[in-house]
């Protein structure tokens, strides 16, 4: 089965991030093909590199980076939900005058045509967040 | 089989839970998940959301069940527990899944 999964909450805030990181986990584990995680809304926050959360605490973003680098997993941010909320990349930078970026490893900063794609092109969209 | 509804709010917070079971249509799987394992107790004041819902199979996620402290007998006689690999299961098994907000 080819699945898409949409996150539309941060991450500490509310349970979304857990729930979608250990669906998309059990589905590659069952060798399923994730075709893209999308983060949408405050969820593009589960993409900034920058997060130290306590050591005893998991590490949310570093989790989705370390699932996407062992199953080359694509990570899209929702560009316009990234730049209301300060999430950047190179090109972000580039284009805005600003003076960082943020973004983590393995996640890309794309547009909304990548979640209807993924719709399109999946069996199913499994959505999480309210 | 028919649609896979997720329901992830407890029932004591939002109509979520009840408006899943009304939509839906016979055959639907409910999966309760996060706060929205709450709706799976027994002898709440909404467990006739669950207990009177006919043509509908209601699952809850174990993790999230455990988390919140309940015990597996506190739970509405035929509501199956599932982990994450049965979630999965859900999903393929199903025709769509929507979730409930």
């Amino acid at each position: 089965m080819k699945l898409a999964v949409q996150v539309n909450e941060g991450p500490y805030q509310h349970q979304a991030s857990d729930s979608a990181y250990h669906f998309t986990k059990a589905a590659l584990e069952k060798g399923h093909e994730v075709f893209r995680v999308f983060f949408y809304h405050d969820g593009v926050l589960n993409g900034t590199r920058l997060t130290t959360p306590p050591q005893d605490d998991r590490n949310i973003v570093n989790r989705w980076v370390e699932l996407a680098e062992k199953h080359d997993l694509d990570l899209v941010l929702c560009v316009a939900a990234a730049q209301r909320r300060g999430i950047v990349d190179d090109g972000e930078a580039e284009r805005n005058g600003k003076d960082a970026t943020n973004i983590a490893p393995k996640f890309r900063i794309s547009g909304l045509g990548q979640l209807i794609e993924a719709a399109i092109q999946c069996d199913r969209l499994v959505v999480f967040g309210d | 089989m028919a649609d896979l509804y997720t329901v992830n709010k407890s029932p004591f917070e939002k109509n979520s839970l009840a408006d899943a079971i009304k939509f839906s249509t016979d055959g639907a799987a409910i999966l309760l998940i996060e706060d929205g394992v709450y709706g799976a107790t027994k002898g709440t004041a909404v467990e006739s959301l669950v207990t009177g819902a006919s043509g509908k199979k209601f699952y809850a996620l174990k993790a999230d069940v455990k988390a919140r402290g309940i015990a597996e007998d506190r739970l509405i006689d035929g509501v199956e527990l599932v982990d994450y690999a049965g979630f999965v299961d859900l999903v393929e098994a199903t025709d769509k899944v929507q979730a409930w907000l």
